[in-house]
Formats: structure tokens, C-alpha cells, sequence
């Protein structure tokens, strides 16, 4: 599904190397987590996949079923399939939650030569995702993430990833900011999402929101590099022991 | 030679030989008049300091400057507003293309049927809030429309009208000079909604006088034509009573030049005026808010809002004043105009003012000037929204904080669809 190989990505406009050769492969139907201290270029690699401005692949590749996906326009990397949880979802004033959301689900069928949804479609279906994310009419009428609570603009991202229904999701940091019953709605998203079809990247500091959304891989980053590779157990290790030992082992 | 004697030179070169028009003893008094106050104000220049961002040479010049006629080919804006039409074509009242001038609660006639009559009751209104509004800052243009103009609309209120009045202003000689002059008087307690939609010539000088007596209400909603080589200099001159009410709006895209001129009058405690805009510029734009508010009453509350979306080398301006006198306390006065620049050609150049002898008073005042936000269109594409109707949305977003300014949903409704419209129709 989701291939990288000894990706290398600086800052445009200075000369700050962050990612220095990462390589990860995520498979259909699998679930990878990414730990890694801050400042380790975890959200550096998430918005690089994405296709944010601002970064530089100096070297390296990264493709989604096949395709360059560093060729391609953010909103085009969208309609392959690829969708970003952002760790600091964007307000955007002005813009309903709603309009938002029609818009984007018909921008990425139209880019995929499919039928738009109409409009009572859309509708019931935004209203049954919205219901079991606990998220009212209200906040659906809002702008964009304005007055939203921290657990809300999360709710808010797994809402719009169910509507998109992405193949390849990538998480950064969703579970930070969240009580336990906000986490329980997130990882109850995501966990409805998974399929055979589908990979998920979960960027996290944290085995709480493991023990939810059980990973097939964890991997470690840091300094910019995927430094260790194992099961669910690596993370409990973190969990109990922090990064040094690990750190230190593969040093 | 000083600016005033040089003004006064070039502007009785430019008027040697006009003559106000013909009409009744009254009016005739009240053009001489005007055209007194030009002539010793002399016409616009662009060192005066309130034209120094707009350049008045193609509103002052003999000829205007020829203005093709552009078909956009949609349906004319209100289409879908059940009101009386009243059309005007290059300025000149079409009584064939217009309703029947009658409806309940007003009289409505044509000035030039007016200026005829020995007595009437817009003796006391025609010209005489323009002439209060030249101090302390003169507009001549304005005082050229009191003297020069033959046609326009005289309106007395005297109940609550719902179905708005609506100017419609054709355009189909690319060379046509338009001299519109409207007054509407309003009985206390009455309301009244005027709507004004189209280019109305290649070069289009408007006043407006309102008298908004106790309790009255008065909104108004304007679409400006799209013609792209038009120009106009509109003016609005209001006076408020106790508890009475004035809202206005006005919607701008294409143009090569507008500026708008809004000067109002607080008069009765607890009055409440509201001026708001939204215009889109591309290129050859050059668009001009120039706003005066007096408060001189007691717990007034005055609110202007002004949104601007430029780009391809447009200039956006805003000049707005509040001036508070010393008894006009528990003043509540807001300003707030921005502009969005699409790229780093177009310009914005603002001047908010506020001059305030009262103590006990709240004025604000914001000027912005940006592009687009790049997070927030980074988040949009994210999900798959191209670049395009992503800055679109936002661009809109943006207006629409101005539209909302408009009381009645469906007279927003049409101007927030038409600026989605263009927005669209722009991206090809
Ligand atoms: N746009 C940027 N400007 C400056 N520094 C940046 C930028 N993006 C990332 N960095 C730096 O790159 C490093 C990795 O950041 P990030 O990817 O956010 O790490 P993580 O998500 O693992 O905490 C940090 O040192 C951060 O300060
Ligand atoms: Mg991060």
C-alpha cells in the first residue's frame, strides 16, 4: 500500500536536514504505529507524504499503490486515497463544516471519474457518522474547527475520514488532548474503518490509544530515522521504559 | 498659484457655458446654488486629501471615458425579488420598461416631473442634505449631481412598505454621461427598502438623499453593474432621527473605477446605521469606500463593514470616519474593513479615522490587509479540495462576513449566490 524507501527531507528555506533516510512500508489491512520523541520528524513525515509546502525531499521515494506520491498535488494525493488526521487541526473561519465536507467528498469523486453524491445522500450519511462520533447538528453547521474543544477537532477528523473513507490513514498524535471517553469514540472510529483494504499509520506517544487500536507494527523514529522495528510489544516496552534504553541500544 | 485657485480655474474652464436645467423657481434656486458651492470648491483634484488614493480626473474630464457594453448573460441580480421596477436606461428614466409608478404606502415620481411643479414637498430635501454633507469635507461631485441632474426618483414614505422599490440601471451606449439625483422622505415610524442594481452608464455620477425620521427604517441593498470599463462616483447622504434605523449595502465586481460615498447624519438618540460592502477586483479595479459618520445623539450605535478581495494589480480603498460630538454620549461606533489580496500586485490602502469629543464612548476600529491562509488551504486541499475551489471557499467565506450585514435572508441569499456564481464562472 504505502512504500517509503531512504526518504530524506530538509526544510526549504533552511538548511536543516529532518527526515534522513526513512524507510517503512505499511501493507493492506495492517495497522503500523510510529513512537518516537518529539522533534524525532514524525509530523515532518506526515505532512511530507502529504504534500504540505515548506519541505524538500532531497532523496528517496514514496509511493501508495504503486504511484508517486510526491509528484502529485495535495488534493490529488487525496483522491488516491491518502488522508492526514492532522495533529493541529486548521480552523477555517467563514467555511461550514458541512459545505467543507460535501465539497471535499465531491471534489475526490469527481477526480476519480465518479458520480457526485447528492445531496440527501451525503446528508444521511454525514448524519449517521456525525451521531456515532457524538458530534451534533451544531457543531456540523459551525465553521470549520472554530470554537471547537481539542477532543471535538479530533471527533472532527475521524468524522471526515470516515466520510472520505481513505485508503491509506495516517494519524499524527490524534489521541493527545483526549479524555478517556473522547479516546474510546476515536479508536471505536478508527477500529470501524479497518479493513482488508485499508492501512493506517498511527503516530503516538502514548500505549493507551494502542491498547485500543491493537497495531500489527511499531516502529521507533528518531533523529529523523525509523531506528527499531517490532511487534505490540515494543510499545509497551516505551511505555514502561521511555526511549533511552532503545535509544541507547541502537545508537 | 494655490490648489483652491487652481481648482476654481480649471473647474470654470470645465463649466463655461453650462447652464442648470430648466425647472421650477425653487429648484432652480437650490441648483444655483450647488453649483455655486463647485465653483468655489472647485471639482475633485488628486492632491485634495481625501483623493489622494482614487484619481478623479476621468470623473471630472468633459467626456467620459467610452465604456464598452458588457452581456454578462445571466439573469439581471433581484431577479427573484418580487419589487417595483423602475428602469432607467444610460440615465434616463424608461417608463415603457418599468412598472407603474404607484404602490401602497409611498408616492413615487420622477425628479424631472417634480422640477416642474410650482410647490412640492422636495423642495426641502432635494439638495439640502448634500449641501449639510459638504462640511467638513466637500464633495463637489456631489454638489455637480444637485445642479446638473434632470432624472431620478423622488419617494415620500408615509407607511410600512414591505415590497422594495428597485432602480434598475441599463447601459447601452458605450459613451453615455448618467446624472441620477433620488430623494426619499420618510414619515416617522415608517419603513422602506430601495434596491439599486446594474452599470448604469460608462460613467455614472449618483446621489442619494434619505431623510429617516423618528422611528423610521430605511435599508438598502445595491449590486453595482459589471461592466468593466464603467465608472461611477455614488453618493448617499442620510439623516437619522430617534430610534430610527438606516442599513446599506453594496455588492461590487469589475469596474473600472467606483468610488461610494456614504455620509451620514446621527440626529435622535438611540438611532442605528450600518454601512457595509463587499467587492471582488481583478486588474483594472479601483475601488474607493469613503465613509463620514456624525454622532450627535445620545447611545447611537454605528457599524461599517468593509470586505475586499483584489488581485492582477486591483487598489482597494477605504477612507472612513467617525466623528463623535461632545453630546453625543454612550456612542457606540465599530469600524472594520479588510481587504484579501490575492497575489502581491493588488493593493489596499485604508484610512480609518475617528474624532471624538464625548467621553463615555466605544469605537473600534480594524484595518487588515492579507492573502490567503495558507494553513487553512493546505487543510482543504488535504481532503481532496483542488487549489482553486479552495481559495474560493475561503474567498467567499470572507465576503460573506460583509453580506451578512444585509438584514433580509433572501436579498443576501441572492447576492451570496451570485458571488459564488462569479467566483465559479472566474475559474473557468
Ligand atoms: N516548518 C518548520 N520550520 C522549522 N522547523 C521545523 C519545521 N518543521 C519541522 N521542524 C523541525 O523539525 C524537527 C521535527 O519536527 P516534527 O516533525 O514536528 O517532529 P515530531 O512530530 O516527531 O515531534 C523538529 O526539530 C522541528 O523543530
Ligand atoms: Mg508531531
Amino acid at each position: 500500500m504505502l512504500e517509503i524507501k531512504g526518504l530524506k527531507v530538509k526544510l526549504e528555506d533552511e538548511d536543516k536536514q529532518i527526515l534522513k533516510g526513512v524507510d517503512l512500508k505499511v501493507e493492506a489491512g495492517k495497522v503500523h504505529a510510529i513512537m518516537g520523541p518529539n522533534g524525532s520528524g514524525k509530523s515532518t513525515l506526515s505532512y511530507v507524504l502529504s504534500g504540505r509546502d515548506g519541505y524538500e525531499v532531497t532523496d528517496g521515494e514514496a509511493t501508495l499503490d504503486g504511484e508517486d506520491l510526491l509528484d502529485m498535488e495535495p488534493e490529488e494525493r487525496a483522491a488516491e486515497g491518502l488522508f492526514l488526521a492532522f495533529q493541529y487541526p486548521v480552523e477555517i473561519p467563514g467555511v461550514s463544516n458541512m459545505t467543507f465536507l460535501r465539497t471535499a467528498v465531491n471534489a475526490q469523486r469527481k477526480a476519480r471519474d465518479e458520480e457526485e453524491l447528492s445531496a440527501t445522500d451525503f446528508l444521511k450519511d454525514i448524519r449517521a457518522k456525525a451521531k456515532t462520533l457524538k458530534i451534533d447538528a451544531d457543531m456540523l453547521k459551525r465553521p470549520v474547527n472554530m470554537g471547537f474543544s481539542g477532543g471535538e477537532k479530533k471527533r472532527n477528523e475521524i468524522l471526515q475520514m470516515a466520510m472520505l473513507e481513505p485508503k491509506m490513514c495516517i494519524l499524527d498524535e490524534t489521541d493527545s488532548g483526549l479524555d478517556v471517553d473522547a479516546m474510546k469514540l476515536v479508536s471505536e472510529g478508527v477500529n470501524a474503518l479497518r479493513d482488508e483494504g485499508r492501512g493506517f499509520l498511527v503516530i503516538t506517544h502514548y500505549q493507551r490509544l494502542l491498547d485500543h487500536i491493537k497495531p500489527d507494527v511499531v516502529h521507533i523514529m528518531a533523529d529523523g530515522r525509523i531506528v527499531k522495528t517490532g511487534g505490540p510489544e515494543l510499545a509497551l516496552e516505551v511505555e514502561n521504559n521511555g526511549y533511552a534504553d532503545i535509544l541507547a541500544e541502537t545508537a | 498659484m494655490s490648489l483652491l485657485v487652481q481648482k476654481q480655474e480649471a473647474t470654470a474652464a470645465l463649466l463655461d457655458g453650462v447652464s442648470v436645467p430648466a425647472g421650477a423657481s425653487w429648484i432652480t434656486s437650490i441648483r444655483d446654488a450647488a453649483m455655486a458651492r463647485v465653483v468655489d470648491n472647485g471639482l475633485p483634484h488628486r492632491r485634495d486629501e481625501y483623493w489622494k488614493y482614487t484619481r478623479p480626473d476621468t470623473l471630472t474630464a468633459q467626456d467620459p471615458v467610452p465604456a464598452p457594453v458588457f452581456d454578462s448573460g445571466e439573469a439581471p441580480m433581484f431577479d427573484e425579488i418580487d419589487r417595483l421596477k423602475v428602469v432607467f436606461v444610460d440615465g434616463i428614466f424608461d417608463a415603457d420598461q418599468s412598472d407603474a409608478l404607484e404602490g401602497e404606502g409611498f408616492t413615487i415620481e420622477c425628479l424631472s416631473d417634480v422640477a416642474q411643479k410650482d410647490i412640492h414637498w422636495a423642495k426641502d430635501l432635494y439638495g439640502q442634505l448634500e449641501a449639510k454633507g459638504q462640511d467638513p469635507v466637500e464633495r463637489p461631485l456631489a454638489s455637480l449631481n444637485t445642479a446638473l441632474a434632470e432624472d431620478g426618483i423622488v419617494i415620500h414614505v408615509t407607511g410600512k412598505v414591505s415590497r422594495p422599490v428597485s432602480f434598475i440601471y441599463k447601459h447601452e451606449d458605450e459613451n453615455s454621461d448618467a446624472i441620477l439625483h433620488h430623494v426619499v422622505k420618510m414619515e416617522e415610524g415608517t419603513s422602506f427598502t430601495l434596491l439599486e442594481n446594474g452599470p448604469a452608464a460608462a460613467r455614472f455620477n449618483t446621489v442619494l438623499e434619505v431623510d429617516v425620521p423618528d422611528n423610521a427604517e430605511f435599508h438598502h441593498v445595491r449590486a453595482q453593474g459589471r461592466d468593466h470599463d464603467r465608472r461611477a462616483a455614488t453618493h448617499m447622504f442620510a439623516r437619522l432621527g430617534t430610534e430610527s434605523v438606516f442599513k446599506c449595502f453594496t455588492v461590487t465586481v469589475n469596474g473600472v473605477l467606483t468610488r461610494n460615498e456614504c455620509v451620514l447624519e446621527l440626529t435622535g438618540d438611540d438611532a442605528v446605521a450600518h454601512v457595509a460592502g463587499a467587492c471582488v477586483g481583478d486588474g483594472e479595479f479601483s475601488h474607493d469606500d469613503t465613509v463620514f459618520i456624525t454622532h450627535d445623539a445620545v447611545n447611537c450605535e454605528s457599524r461599517q463593514v468593509f470586505k475586499k478581495v483584489l488581485r492582477n494589480g486591483a487598489t482597494g480603498v477605504f477612507q472612513g470616519k467617525i466623528l463623535v460630538k461632545p453630546d453625543a454620549q454612550k456612542t457606540d461606533g465599530y469600524q472594520m474593513s479588510q481587504s484579501l489580496l490575492l497575489d502581491d500586485d493588488s493593493q489596499f490602502l485604508a484610512k480609518p479615522e475617528l474624532e471624538i469629543y464625548a467621553d463615555d464612548v466605544a469605537c473600534s476600529h480594524g484595518s487588515t490587509s492579507g492573502a490567503i491562509d495558507e494553513e487553512g488551504l493546505f487543510y482543504l486541499r488535504a481532503r481532496g479540495v483542488p487549489k482553486d475551489i479552495a481559495t474560493d471557499l475561503m474567498t467567499l467565506a470572507f465576503l460573506a462576513e460583509a453580506v451578512e450585514e444585509i438584514e433580509d435572508e433572501a436579498l443576501a441569499d441572492c447576492i451570496l449566490t451570485r458571488l459564488e456564481g462569479w467566483l465559479e464562472r472566474r475559474r473557468g
